[in-house]
């Protein structure tokens, strides 16, 4: 794989540090303007978080500039630093430890190489086969039976949410698209920003006009206000994005109704569980957000679905 | 290499502080700990700041730090106080050369169980924590949980495992006019294992 570098990549970032710089020039207004206590409050994070945005699309856009591999390397990255905030909130036993081992530094980087190999046989059935066959027989070996099923299956459903999932993102550059060869870049892109993005704004329409709770057990602050208004507002600015990507104006919407129809019920599984837990953040990593897994929480649960439906449809 | 070490440390443990009861200061103080795993001592040290770091020594047992390496370790990097633990006498008294080595200046991080547990509570605490207080009634006594790091590195294992641990800091103890010492140690006891649900 190599990527070229295009206009029309320049035209996406250009876009993205102009909406950025916007975001920063809104949240200062606010900040002078909002007096009462709470307002301020949600004033404060909303700009923390928005000053970790600039960090995370620097690294981001730093990765894309060399060509793939970092991209690779740093969802890679990403996968260990969220497989680690998961496992430290499910409990695991002494039992447990070297089974974790292998996972953090076997099979973690194993399914990256597989990535960046573009050995895509293996790559879907690495872990949802082999590692599953690995995790209870490793832990099974030590002989600590106590919650056994529970241990194994939080640890396979750790690698399967962090590690498995995650890693379709980049493997959306090695897609061998007719006619849009050497531009995958742009695909990354497109599926990271419309993920995002439906994210921030579902944040911000909910906590404009945001009423009605969806699942007010799960995740109080998702509203349907927030719901709609986030999905059709990110399924437009999809539509108006098609130029980046293979698919047409009406192709390109149905993809980013899918991205962000599945990055919504990323979010709402990812808090049932730090609900169970008892925690509100996975982690205090990326100041406003919480942890990493925090922030791909959508993109779990997104990747592979718009990774197989491009494949199906677009190789 | 210090800084190596503390790099490392919290690299591998993930650690925060959390200062719930205090807050870092260079004044003289005794941390005291729940101890589950090798890498207590240097989690707890990594995650000082690091003026108060430089001034705050670990107990060590002198059984185990002996070998070369962790010899070198324990003295030069961590500046430890290695104390016999299995057999102490008049003349290897460990807590006379633990109030030496603290002299006037000095902070120490001790744990008064006496060696790395793996239940989940930490068991009845050793009696050093007791005549140490007694001793030094000017010096503070704070509490510190360590969470998580026995999932890191578990006693018995070689390679850790990178999870997320915590530090917690608690409220200075003071021991009480008249208090007897199972009463002492059970009270510090009871508020390290009370960090839990802060």
């Amino acid at each position: 794989m190599k990527l070229k570098f295009d206009n029309e990549i320049f035209w996406l970032v250009g876009g993205v540090l102009a909406l950025l710089l916007i975001a920063t020039v809104i949240g200062q207004w606010l900040r002078l303007r909002v007096k009462s206590e709470g307002g301020q409050k949600t004033i404060v994070n909303l700009n923390a978080r928005t000053k970790a945005w600039w960090f995370m699309v620097a690294v981001f856009m730093a990765a894309m500039a060399t060509g793939g591999i970092g991209s690779v390397i740093l969802f890679g990255l990403m996968s260990f630093l969220a497989l680690r905030e998961f496992i430290t909130l499910t409990p695991t036993r002494i039992g447990d430890h070297r089974t974790l081992f292998w996972v953090f530094f076997l099979i973690t980087p194993l399914q990256y190489y597989l990535v960046a190999t573009n050995w895509y046989g293996l790559f879907v059935i690495l872990i949802p086969v082999y590692a599953f066959l690995f995790v209870p027989l490793r832990s099974a070996m030590r002989g600590d039976c106590e919650r056994f099923l529970e241990r194994t299956a939080k640890i396979q459903w750790g690698l399967m949410v962090c590690v498995y999932c995650v890693s379709h993102a980049p493997g959306l550059l090695f897609l061998n698209i007719p006619g849009y060869e050497g531009e995958n870049g742009k695909l990354l892109f497109y599926f990271v920003c419309i993920a995002q993005l439906s994210d921030v704004l579902q944040y911000v329409w909910g906590k404009t006009l945001g009423r009605h709770k969806i699942a007010p057990h799960v995740s109080p602050n998702k509203t349907w206000e927030g719901f709609l208004g986030g999905v059709a507002t990110a399924v437009g600015i999809g539509a108006a994005l098609w130029w980046a990507t293979p698919f047409t104006p009406w192709q390109s919407a149905g993809m980013s109704l899918a991205i962000t129809f599945m990055g919504f019920t990323g979010g709402l599984v990812m808090s049932a569980i730090k609900r169970d837990r008892g925690v509100k953040d996975y982690g205090t990593l990326i100041e406003g957000h919480g942890g990493v897994m925090d922030r791909i929480d959508s993109i779990c649960f997104a990747a592979p679905v718009f990774y197989h439906l491009t494949r199906y449809y677009f190789t | 290499m210090t800084g190596l070490m503390v790099f490392l440390a919290k690299l591998i443990s993930g650690a925060n502080a959390r200062w719930l009861g205090c807050v870092p200061d260079t004044r003289q103080r005794i941390y005291f700990a729940n101890h589950t795993s090798n890498l207590d001592a240097l989690v707890l040290w990594a995650v000082l700041p690091a003026e108060v770091r430089a001034l705050t020594r670990p107990v060590a047992a002198r059984d185990y730090w002996s070998t070369a390496i962790r010899r070198y370790i324990a003295d030069k990097i961590f500046h430890a106080i290695l104390i016999e633990r299995k057999k102490p006498t008049a003349r290897d008294n460990p807590i006379e050369q633990i109030l030496a080595a603290m002299g006037n200046e000095k902070s120490i991080i001790i744990f008064p169980e006496g060696g790395r547990q793996t239940a989940d509570e930490p068991v009845a605490f050793k009696s050093g924590l007791y005549h140490l207080a007694r001793k030094r009634p000017d010096v503070e006594l704070i509490p510190v949980l360590m969470d998580n790091l026995n999932r890191i590195l578990p006693k018995g294992e070689v390679f850790p495992v990178p999870l997320i641990g915590h530090v917690t800091f608690g409220a200075p103890l003071k021991l009480l006019p008249e208090e007897t010492k199972p009463a002492f140690l059970g009270r510090a006891r009871a508020e390290v294992m009370r960090l839990h649900y802060l």
